[in-house]
């Protein structure tokens, strides 16, 4: 029977998770990993196993919950995005001496390109850096196999094992074979250990030992050696690949009629790097070209500069995703073959926006309206766009809006002029990170405006549920932190609820929170409106305005500036603004834009 | 599964215009067909409006990606989109393009182009572009290359019909504007 089911490859890592008895699974959503735990949740809801799939506040809290189940002997995972795992570096490090007794698999998903994050940073370094072993997928079938093997990896050793899929891995689908679900759950069993649980650093450096002597048996793991991919090929040059530049690579060497001649190795393990695999290349080959994403860490470990060639000499381009014209270019010079590009224009004709009817333009738009001359700190999430407006001026990382309030704040203290200083930040990334920043500027009495755009979701990655919002992943009742009261506590004396639909209260309640702050320190201003694309029926309902463009609209292209709603449309000629009635929402805000007032609710 | 069929297809558009469904709805058939299917999606912020494609290989591949100059064919569900992609696309592929004036990339391609917009609207549900768009895909695809395709206009219905059991409105208003890109007369000629 066909047992095959087309599968993205998030879902694949999550049904071998589901396959590799995993029971504990904790994640924080960050593209491109968000599905996995998402799947779970949904592979959960069918098989009803009894695993725990939730959520965390942020990634750091998600690793230390799903490694803890690992210690009473249960299978757990945590799924993060790579900067989201410098966020939880902290634990990962430490886990890595402690070790683990149930297998535990930490999943951190590149983004090559880079298509969705703010880095192209390699995991793999995180894992060599902590010391744990590392396994690289090329497709979304060996995503599924690659999990279980970390689990049993994770368990021959004790220790933490990294998963790390890239965005042509987690985005690609694949029609894959559906295994048998495990159901092999060991009861929870903590057995009391401080030399180890809570080592200090005496024994630190014992476990330190320990750690170097596993890595040093991984590097001789059967399960996990290097793949010859052609074993029939013979020659004095070599290629070595991992992930899906290995799943590029093999189709390329096909195409360009080189697999017979041109030996081919898939690295399964990039770290530690199979010690027999280091010598035998070393020993073999002449020549050794090596095509990984996005940091050389199969190459450095090929410590022979003379034979090896890859990102460290710049055979490979150092920045930028490896698509398969890129490897093509690479093959070919390496083999002395002629190459000619087909080159493909970047994807630049049209940026991404905020959606028509989105709260966060209107909150924006008053910021702007409302201190023209500030400066504009913002965060990681869909308000990201707000750029596009002109009215978010940093994005560093998340929380980091709040952080660098202060920071502006200190560098122009005792200027002639200290400029008014707006942080925006959602509410999912309030409370990943926001909250310890905002504890700071209250005890440094900062005088910022902090707006947090609550919209009860985490919106850019597909809506899932954050703290505020009142459920868990599987859509069934939860706890609920009111984001007022956590303003209040950290002890903030100004924190007021607005609806920015209201536009012109407002940009009154700005005005208000920036007279506030700049007397007394840090005003929040809570910008309290659901996500466009998590309404109701009815709360579509209510958004009733007719929007016409009169004829006093002379073209003047203001409101597409500073507005930048996808509906208003700027005709070819510049004559005139028109609305795209198909698409408009009718949230109506748009009528207080126009400066000619040539923008009508006709309902 | 042992069958030498070998397809890549490149789906363009803007964010929100269904790029992921229809790519899925393509999928899913091909590999009810019998076939090894991979594909590559744009997900996260270009989701928001932004350009968003996908690559769809059918048969014996292991990349995720297609490369230049050698897709069979291209569907845009934003005309636009067209002078982005169609260096994906070997000699004598085809294209279904969201558009009526015909823009300068489109040469050289066995073309077929109509305005999505309004036979989506007259379906009933002017969202659905993407469908039409796949109904003509599947007529261009069936006169270019009967030979090679990857599932037939059955094979997507049912997938909507599953796709949309117990909705039977917007069930109702898919199929027909996937049929209405079917039987355009661009089609046909």
């Amino acid at each position: 029977m066909d047992n095959r089911e087309l599968m993205l490859g998030n879902e694949a890592i999550a049904r071998g998770l589901m396959e590799g008895g995993c029971r504990v699974v904790t994640a924080y959503p960050g593209t491109p990993s968000t599905e996995i735990l998402a799947s779970v949740v949904n592979w959960e809801r069918q098989e009803s196993l009894g695993i725990h799939a939730q959520w965390a506040v942020n990634e750091k809290i998600a690793f230390e919950i799903a490694y803890t189940a690992s210690m009473t002997g249960k299978r757990a995972a945590v799924a993060m995005k790579q900067v989201g795992l410098n966020v939880a570096a902290d634990p990962l490090m430490s886990a890595a001496y402690l070790g683990t007794k149930g297998g535990f698999v930490v999943i951190s998903a590149d983004d090559p390109g880079p298509h969705s994050s703010q880095t192209e940073q390699d995991s793999r370094l995180m894992a060599m850096m902590a010391k744990i072993p590392v396994l690289d997928p090329d497709s979304p079938r060996q995503a599924k196999a690659f999990v279980k093997m970390a689990l049993e990896l994770s368990e021959a050793f004790a220790v933490p094992v990294m998963l790390r899929p890239t965005t042509r891995v987690c985005h690609a689908r694949q029609d894959v074979e559906k295994g048998e679900i495990g159901f092999h759950d060991p009861a929870a069993e903590f057995e009391k250990n401080p030399a180890r649980w809570a080592a200090t650093p005496k024994f630190r450096l014992k476990l330190h030992g320990e750690l170097e002597k596993k890595l040093a048996d991984i590097a001789s793991y059967a399960a996990t050696a290097p793949r010859r991919m052609n074993p029939g090929a013979t020659g004095s040059r070599a290629i070595v690949t991992a992930g899906v530049a290995a799943a590029n690579t093999a189709e390329l060497i096909k195409d360009l009629d080189l697999w017979q001649t041109l030996p081919l190795y898939q690295v399964v393990q990039p770290f530690p790097l199979h010690t027999d695999f280091i010598s035998h290349l070393l020993d073999a080959y002449g020549e050794i070209l090596v095509i990984e994403e996005t940091a050389g860490v199969i190459e450095m470990q090929l410590a022979d500069r003379r034979t090896v060639k890859g990102r460290l000499d710049h055979t490979i381009p150092r920045v930028g995703e490896l698509l398969p014209q890129t490897i093509e270019q690479a093959i070919c010079g390496f083999t002395g073959r002629p190459y000619s590009p087909i080159s493909i224009p970047p994807t630049t004709s049209r940026r991404p926006t905020l959606c028509a009817g989105c709260p966060h333009r209107a909150s924006f738009f008053a910021i702007k309206r409302a201190l023209p001359k500030g400066i504009y700190t913002s965060d990681i999430g869909c308000y990201t766009l707000g750029l596009n407006l002109g009215a978010v001026d940093t994005v560093l990382c998340m929380g980091a809006a709040i952080s660098q309030a202060a920071g502006f704040f200190h560098a122009f203290k005792g200027a002639e002029k200290i400029p008014d200083i707006v942080a925006t930040i959602g509410d999912s990334t309030f409370f990943h990170s926001g909250i310890p920043a905002l504890v700071d500027t209250v005890v440094q009495q900062i005088p910022y405006v902090l707006v947090v755009l609550d919209n009860s979701t985490t919106a850019m990655t597909g809506n899932q549920p954050t703290a505020a919002t009142g459920f868990g992943a599987d859509g069934k009742p939860l706890g609920r932190v009111d984001i007022g009261a956590v303003v209040r506590g950290c002890g903030v004396g100004y924190c007021q609820v607005a609806d920015p639909y209201q536009l012109n209260a407002f940009i009154d309640a700005v005005k208000d929170a920036a007279a506030y702050a700049r007397e007394n320190g840090p005003a929040v201003l809570i910008s309290k409106a659901p996500c466009i694309l998590s309404l109701s029926p009815e709360q579509r309902n209510a958004f009733s305005a007719r929007v016409e463009v009169t004829d006093d609209c002379d073209g003047c292209g203001y409101c597409i500036q500073h507005f930048e709603c996808p509906v208003l449309i700027l005709a070819e000629d510049e004559s005139r603004v028109s609305i795209d009635q198909a698409a408009c929402c009718g949230c109506g805000v748009c009528v207080n834009v126009c400066p000619k007032g040539a923008i009508k609710d006709t309902a | 599964m042992d069958s030498d069929m070998k397809q890549q297809i490149v789906i363009s558009g803007v964010g929100g215009q269904g790029v992921l469904f229809v790519t899925g709805l393509l999928a899913n058939a091909a590999m009810n067909n019998g076939n090894h299917v991979l594909t590559s999606e744009t997900h996260g912020m270009a989701q928001r409006g932004g350009i968003v494609v996908s690559h769809l290989k059918v048969g014996q591949f292991t990349s995720p990606l297609i490369r230049p100059g050698s897709a069979d064919g291209l569907i845009a569900l934003k005309g636009e989109t067209v002078c982005q992609f169609s260096g994906f696309l070997k000699d004598g592929a085809w294209m279904a393009v969201n558009e009526l004036a015909v823009a300068d990339e489109c040469s050289g391609f066995d073309r077929l182009s109509l305005d999505a917009g309004s036979l989506a609207a007259a379906a009933g549900n002017p969202k659905a572009v993407n469908l039409v768009m796949l109904g003509l895909a599947l007529a261009m695809m069936e006169k270019t290359a009967p030979g090679t395709m990857i599932c037939s206009l059955a094979d997507i219905r049912a997938g909507i019909e599953k796709r949309f059991a117990g909705k039977d409105a917007i069930r109702d208003a898919s199929l027909k504007a996937l049929a209405s890109g079917y039987a355009h007369p661009s089609a046909s000629s």
